[in-house]
């Protein structure tokens, strides 16, 4: 049992500002109060908040392993010693599971989603967050190039379609369905490295478009009640006017759930006739489309200057990043699922598009009129480590700093953005753990996440007031998972396993004789050797869908 | 404190009718096609697998000669002994050593890999598997160049060319060639064989070459030469036709398989110990996964190398994403460290710096160069096996475990990173790796009082 | 009388399966001690199938069973050898840094044997 007293409570979900008044922790919950022989924790000087949510990085399974181990040089100089009861690991870019977990930890962080897994190697991801300690942890699964789902929507097959997306969900112990280049990987893996650009061209040899992919998928998940929706990864990223392709895709969603994730990489014009080579920032026209649309949610994925690995299911894409950056390039293709593309990156300040990316999710931030639904992400490791989330936190809150590193960023690129017009707000604390806690739990509808109201989590940071906000939140003195005290003074006092979080919607069983067949004809695994294991869960949450709430169960 | 481990009777009382019973779908784990399509008959009475259908050669002598055998549960210096006896004389063995290494790991579970990581990492020690004798070239490539591959699915369903390079599926993988690629049906391979071009590269025809529509015979060490001669082909360079002297190659051979290479719809190259365990090693991987990517400027294009255990590649994974590093690691400064060459079982053997050693699953006593074995000789070894073993024989402690995907459970990874779980058939009396392994570790903990944390830098004196 | 040659070491099917039956079994040993030898080679130096044959590398010296192969499976100066501990004792214990021994393609001298 804790009470934190005197510290300044910020949780902008109930409505607290930073008013001094205690936090009491029982039985791993915030409660309304606890006995005076509780421990207390003095927390004068400092702000109390929930612990961080990161609803979309890259850090558990396949694709993550292959990146880590294509980078021995990037972990060399980033080395985490073991101490008494921690284990040892390495960093860079791509660090090892342990030192992930940890490193979350020491951020203030106690919840991170696993962004794009495909079905068949859900096991892995499982073993990886089970070696990831600390933080409570899921993962969303690759859905959007699906061969059996698309088999299934190409004949109109809807109701079919719903259960094979019900029964891929609960059987990879996903959180949601994910889409990253819907259609795109047909083209990458059967049409000799080809690639879609127009959400209505035809996914050959399918008879569908990514529109129709899409707007099943956000539909299917809609009508599952799932606590988080379709996360989508548009058509087009990176490319000068995508900005189009991700306005479309969002209209798609007609009023249903949709989040769009790192859409700062989804908001690019182009020089009217000129070539590829000249994008421009169409911030301004995302940002009022997502506030003015109170179904779409989004993740900012910023850009940071510095090491990033860019790690995707998005094959063309790696492709095309590996030829730009002339280095090593992992492709990984997986059968009937998905594609993968690896490259080791670095984003320069005086590089014109680099810059541009750069203020381009800056901006995105600056003229969110809704931070519950704008958050904070660098889709690590591609735009940027999960380590420099308080250096971004600086940028948004200390318009003084932002001007200083502006100054130091291709001039060029800066004229194309409202930087240069003087968009000059500052992030309060409050709006601060709304893009890093409280936003992002509400959006992934995790009720007894991303706010300190009796019943909550007991996920809680304390960070010391700092005038510098960098240093203030990059080394919390507390951080306290499910009421155990994890970080004390700054220092590890106790390793622990957070739980995973995953759904579980019904579905008809008999669509178990619809998936079969295909499997038997064309995976090279047998069908009764696909779905995950229980056991693969270790602690676990299910977190109920609308119709099991409603249910009660 | 006590492992709680039992030794329980070897044999249970058979029954009144002799009974068999069918496993399906379970996972052989012989070679890394890990074929997870077994369907086993199992006689309880007499405690064997009697058939497994779809299995092949090798897979069937697996299955037929891993049942339960009548051994001791552990040997001590030779003499027969308790389970909990020999866990508690390895524990001592490795909390007193001051260069204890692990080796091995490739026939076991990933559940027990990541125990042997975790004792690694307690004591300092070094963890290497058997990857370093296999593909770790190939590894050493992939970080310096990357890798396009792809899940063995994606061959089966759309390789129109597939080229086979230092390898022997034919006598190694014998399902390579007809669940997984050659012969298999797949979505846009509708008939098979005739569906493909197949060629296999290699020093002399081996039995692989019967289904082989190109047969290409390559001048012993010279596999680099002409992968870099496909590699200028590919990208429209010019090779200077004294190539046959050099590699014993035509040139008009290498120009027509370029061709070929650049104008499949998916092509995919699949390699074997030829071309690491030769000169240039590395070199060599690198050159074919460089040529593979290469390729892609014009095509769909993969490699894949042909991993030999059944579960090395669960090895790689577990390592790579415990300590950042495929094999080859050393804990001794309280964080993981690479470095093939100084890290790597052989070398720090036949330099004679380990002062003790545990081997799961694996033989260095009859795989290893002698200046190795010699020294694994002279040092006390901690050896978990499921049979006896020449590295067994002359281990000071030698711990019988059962055997993985036949009587323990867990997860393995197929040679394209693909994770299974394992339905054993067979009950053993032995524990499996995981079990000895976490009793090693518990002890070991104890030993150490709490683990042994380098002193740091400053104070000034080596730990 | 000793020719050099170069040695391969390598997988086959009999020693795959041998090998399941335990390393210390009389199948493997048979197995992984025969030699594979071209025709010709072994013509010239006066060998039949099932003679003895000393092999010796920079490190070590085995004595085997040879076994003739077609000169089109088997070039002139190759010699193949299923893995087991005899072929180990061939091979050295530089890596070069890579931590991989060379297990193929060793130089030896091959003589008939007593």
């Amino acid at each position: 049992m804790l009470r934190i007293v005197n510290g300044r409570v910020v949780d902008p979900a109930n409505g607290v500002d930073g008013e001094v008044r205690d936090v009491c922790v029982a039985s791993g919950r915030i409660v309304a109060d606890v006995p005076p022989q509780a421990r207390r924790i003095d927390a004068s000087g400092m702000v109390v908040m929930p612990g961080g949510v990161d609803m979309h990085c890259h850090i558990a399974g396949a694709k993550v392993n292959l990146a880590r181990k294509l980078q021995p040089e990037d972990h060399r100089h980033d080395v985490h010693p073991r101490t008494a009861f921690t284990r040892s690991g390495v960093g860079g870019t791509v660090p090892s599971t342990f030192t992930t977990g940890y490193r979350y930890a020491m951020l203030g962080y106690t919840t991170a989603m696993e962004a794009a897994v495909p079905p068949l190697s859900a096991r892995h991801t499982l073993e990886e967050l089970h070696d990831t300690p600390v933080i409570d942890k899921g993962f969303y699964v690759l859905l959007g190039n699906n061969v059996m789902l698309f088999k299934l929507l190409e004949k109109g097959r809807l109701e079919e379609f719903g259960h094979a997306v019900a029964w891929l969900l609960s059987s990879s112990k996903a959180y949601t369905a994910k889409l990253v280049n819907p259609g795109g990987d047909e083209a990458w893996k059967g049409r000799r490295n080809a690639n879609v650009t127009r959400l209505d061209e035809k996914i050959e040899p399918f008879e569908l478009t990514p529109r129709q992919v899409i707007g099943a998928l956000i539909r299917a998940v809609d009508d599952l009640g799932l606590p988080h929706p379709a996360h989508i990864h548009c058509n087009n990223l990176g490319h000068s006017g995508n900005f189009e392709t991700t306005l479309e895709t969002m209209r798609i969603a007609e009023g249903r759930r949709a989040h769009l994730t790192h859409i700062q990489f989804h908001s690019y014009g182009h020089v009217a006739g000129k070539s590829n080579d000249n994008p421009t920032s169409k911030a301004r026209e995302i940002s009022e489309f997502v506030n003015t649309h109170p179904n779409i949610s989004a993740d900012v994925g910023q850009v940071m200057f510095g090491n990033a690995t860019a790690m995707t299911a998005d094959a063309p894409l790696g492709y095309m990043l590996s030829r730009l950056s002339g280095g090593k390039w992992v492709n990984a293709d997986t059968e009937h699922e998905s594609g993968c593309g690896i490259v080791p990156f670095a984003y320069q300040d005086r590089v014109y598009t680099h810059a541009l990316q750069w203020a381009i999710g800056l901006e995105l931030f600056l003229m969110s009129k809704d931070p519950w639904r704008m958050v904070l992400s660098t889709d690590h490791p591609n735009g940027g480590s999960f380590m420099s989330y308080p250096k971004l936190i600086r940028l948004l809150m200390d318009r003084e700093f932002r001007r200083q590193e502006m100054s130091k960023v291709n001039p060029r690129a800066l004229r194309q953005t409202a930087l240069a017009d003087g968009l000059d707000r500052e992030y309060t604390l409050g709006e601060i753990a709304i893009v890093t806690r409280a936003g992002p739990a509400r959006l992934l509808g995790l009720k007894n996440k991303g706010h300190l109201g009796v019943g909550a989590d007991a996920d809680i940071t304390i960070y010391e007031e700092h005038e510098d906000k960098e240093q203030m939140f990059s080394t919390p003195r507390y951080v306290i998972k499910d009421g155990q005290l994890i970080i004390e003074d700054h220092e590890f006092r106790a390793d622990y396993e957070g739980r995973v979080l995953h759904v579980a919607p019904d579905y008809d069983p008999a669509i178990v004789d619809v998936i079969r067949p295909f499997f038997e004809e064309y995976y090279s695994i047998r069908f009764n050797n696909y779905a995950v294991d229980d056991s693969y869960l270790g602690r676990h949450e299910q977190v109920p869908t609308a119709a099991q709430r409603a249910k009660g169960s | 404190m006590s492992a709680n481990i039992t030794n329980p009777p070897l044999k249970t009382a058979a029954p009144a009718a002799a009974r068999t019973r069918v496993v399906r779908d379970a996972t052989c784990t012989f070679c890394g096609c890990v074929c997870d399509d077994m369907h086993l008959t199992v006689d309880d009475e007499t405690h064997k697998i009697v058939k497994a259908e779809n299995a092949c050669v090798l897979g069937r002598a697996w299955f037929k000669e891993h049942g339960i055998e009548d051994r001791p549960f552990a040997l001590i210096d030779g003499r027969e002994a308790g389970t909990e006896e020999a866990i508690e004389a390895a524990a001592q063995i490795l909390a007193e050593a001051r260069f204890p290494i692990i080796y091995g790991l490739s026939d076991t579970t990933c559940e027990a890999q990541r125990e042997a990581v975790a004792i690694a990492d307690m004591i300092g020690g070094n963890i290497d598997t058997t990857t370093s004798v296999c593909h770790g070239p190939s590894g050493m490539a992939f970080q310096g160049v990357g890798e396009s591959t792809a899940t063995l699915g994606e061959i089966r369903n759309r390789a129109d060319l597939l080229v086979f390079w230092g390898g022997n599926p034919a006598e190694s993988h014998p399902r390579l060639f007809t669940r997984y690629a050659v012969t298999a049906k797949g979505m846009y391979v509708p008939n098979g064989k005739k569906d493909r071009t197949v060629v296999l590269v290699d020093v002399r025809r081996t039995p692989s070459a019967a289904v082989a529509d190109i047969f290409i015979q390559v001048k012993p060490r010279r596999d680099f030469e002409v992968l870099w001669a496909l590699r200028a082909l590919v990208k429209g360079a010019d090779v200077d036709p004294d190539i046959e002297q050099v590699t014993g190659v035509a040139l008009a051979t290498l120009q027509d398989l370029a061709a070929r290479m650049k104008a499949c719809r998916f092509g995919a190259l699949m390699f074997g110990m030829g071309l690491t365990m030769t000169r240039g090693r590395h070199f060599n991987s690198g050159a074919l996964l460089a040529l593979a990517s290469d390729l892609n400027r014009y095509t769909h294009f993969i490699a894949k190398p042909v991993r030999g255990h059944g579960n090395v590649t669960g090895a790689d994974n577990v390592m790579s994403w415990q300590t950042g590093f495929p094999f080859g690691v050393n804990l001794s400064r309280g964080y993981p460290r690479f470095n093939p060459g100084e890290f790597t079982t052989v070398d720090l053997l036949a330099r004679g710096d380990v002062d003790a050693a545990m081997i799961i699953a694996a033989d260095p006593g009859a795989n290893f160069p002698q200046s190795a074995i010699d020294h694994l000789r002279r040092i006390p070894v901690v050896v978990l096996d499921p049979k006896l073993s020449h590295t067994s024989r002359h281990a000071k402690v030698a711990i019988t475990t059962a055997t993985y995907g036949i009587s323990v459970g867990g997860t393995v990874y197929r040679m394209d990173d693909v994770p299974l779980t394992l339905r054993p058939a067979l009950p053993s009396p032995y524990p499996s790796d995981e079990t000895v392994l976490k009793a090693i570790r518990q002890r070991v903990k104890e030993l150490l009082g709490g683990g042994r944390v380098p002193a740091p830098a400053h104070a000034g004196v080596a730990a | 009388m000793s020719e050099s040659m170069i040695l391969i070491g390598g997988r086959s099917s009999s020693q795959g399966t041998s090998l399941c039956a335990g390393k210390l079994g009389a199948e493997y040993i048979d197995v992984s001690s025969t030699l594979e030898m071209n025709v010709e080679d072994m013509a010239r130096m006066g060998l039949k199938d099932n003679d003895r044959v000393r092999v010796r590398s920079a490190v070590g010296e085995i004595v085997v069973r040879c076994k003739g192969r077609a000169a089109k499976d088997l070039p002139s100066g190759l010699l193949f050898i299923a893995y087991g501990p005899l072929s180990s004792a061939l091979m050295g214990g530089d890596t070069a840094g890579s931590g991989m021994p060379l297990s193929k393609n060793l130089d030896v001298k091959v003589e008939p044997a007593a």
